[in-house]
């Protein structure tokens, strides 16, 4: 466990200080929400109607642009030869590595949903079920992206590839999660089924996704 | 303990890096191993720790532990120094001794024997060449591994810091560990054996 809990506290103390990219997930959601009512107008009922999946797009954006740099930067310092080497499953160490990603760029946007909503005149019911819908959607796309992350390093190829691999996988997620925060404001659907769903996308994604990524990297470093 | 491989050969995008490779190393001894640029020394290094996988033939680590592989066995010093610029000195290297399986005391020794105990609370972006070298060095100090595989470790080290890697490497030799070291110029142990890799 020492190995892990000091990967961890690596990993979160790297995010958080100058240069580390949890400030930058929270600022890019809040242009990025902050900029739609501009585009879309003074239309307060199409931005009520609207605010959820703008929310949702906001924050799986702001994943994206974070997740390019879980294992870029610890294969262009040499870390990760190091990582592999280590006695501890390489399984494990990226489970910790995307628990410190969540920690650090996830659990803000989830922190900043309520401060949104307001831009999006999103009452407090609807804010809430969006934070919901984030805090337990968001899993899912910190684990399908370190698949994308860890295949960008395994290649050799940065920047965009990560989107285009990763983008389409995460589309299941936000449907479910802005249809599950439409049907806890009141949408034709029961809330709890699209949530469930939801909750097996994230469950499933943390399995996968791990296995997947170290079977990337393993791959990477030959 | 006995490192050993025969005729081992390494592919690398279609041709052989170097190939019928046979070398055997013993417990307390070095193996030093020579060649022009782009000979393969980095990659035949990279082969034993395990990052590389070997075209044809065979290593074996003899009386090693068994549970583990060859590269979980060995501290790989390579040109990148895995230290992340925003973590204190201290940090970095704390990191890598809980990572590595080693104690939280270790670490000031090693600092303490590299010569960067004055500076263990300043960012790693503030040190030079030479002492981002060192810091990555007192890496192979602070958890126990018999085998070390040094890519080159004098480069962007001064004279005082070559003579205490010496030092550090004949410690590691006495205490029944294994070097393999790629390098240039001589190293400073009398009694190392040396293989020399051809230009492709």
């Amino acid at each position: 466990m020492i190995p892990l809990s000091a990967l961890l506290i690596r990993d979160v103390r790297l995010a958080l200080r100058v240069g580390g990219g949890a400030l930058m997930g929270v600022l890019f959601f809040m242009t990025v929400v902050a900029i739609v009512p501009f585009a879309v107008g003074p239309d307060l009922a199409l931005l009520h109607r609207i605010g959820p999946a703008i929310l949702w797009v906001g924050a799986l954006l702001a994943s994206l642009l974070t997740l390019d740099r879980l294992f870029a930067a610890d294969h262009e310092d040499g870390s990760l030869d190091l990582l592999l080497m280590a006695r501890t499953p390489l399984e494990l160490a990226i489970v910790v590595k995307a628990l410190a990603h969540w920690l650090t760029t996830a659990l803000p946007l989830v922190g900043a949903v309520p401060v949104l909503a307001l831009f999006l005149d999103l009452e407090s019911r609807a804010a809430a079920a969006v934070a919901l819908t984030l805090l337990v959607g968001t899993p899912a796309l910190t684990c399908i992206g370190l698949i994308g992350s860890a295949l960008a390093v395994a290649l050799h190829r940065g920047g965009l590839l990560l989107p285009v691999l990763v983008l389409p996988l995460t589309v299941p997620v936000l449907i479910f999660g802005v249809s599950a925060s439409n049907a806890a404001i009141g949408g034709p659907v029961p809330f709890g089924a699209p949530f469930t769903i939801l909750i097996a996308l994230s469950l499933a994604s943390l399995v996968i996704g791990p296995f997947a990524a170290a079977a990337a990297l393993r791959h990477g470093a030959e | 303990m006995r490192l050993s491989a025969f005729e081992i050969g390494c592919v690398r995008g279609n041709r052989y890096i170097f190939q019928k490779l046979s070398f055997a190393v013993g417990a307390g001894q070095c193996l030093l191993v020579h060649g022009p640029n782009g000979a393969g020394k980095s990659t035949l290094l990279r082969v034993i720790a395990g990052l590389l996988p070997i075209s044809s033939g065979r290593l074996n680590l003899e009386g090693g532990d068994t549970d583990q592989t060859l590269g979980e066995q060995a501290h790989y010093f390579g040109h990148q120094d895995a230290l992340k610029s925003s973590l204190s000195v201290r940090e970095n290297l704390s990191f890598w001794a809980l990572y590595f399986g080693g104690v939280a005391e270790a670490v000031e020794k090693a600092l303490e024997s590299v010569g960067l105990a004055p500076l263990s609370n300043l960012p790693a972006a503030h040190l030079s060449a030479g002492q981002r070298r060192r810091l990555s060095l007192a890496r192979l100090l602070v958890s126990e591994r018999p085998i070390w595989l040094l890519d080159e470790p004098t480069a962007a080290l001064d004279t005082a810091a070559q003579d205490r890697l010496t030092e550090l490497m004949r410690a590691h030799l006495g205490r029944g560990g294994i070097i393999v070291a790629a390098t240039h110029g001589p190293i400073g142990l009398s009694d190392a054996q040396a293989i020399r890799l051809g230009a492709r």
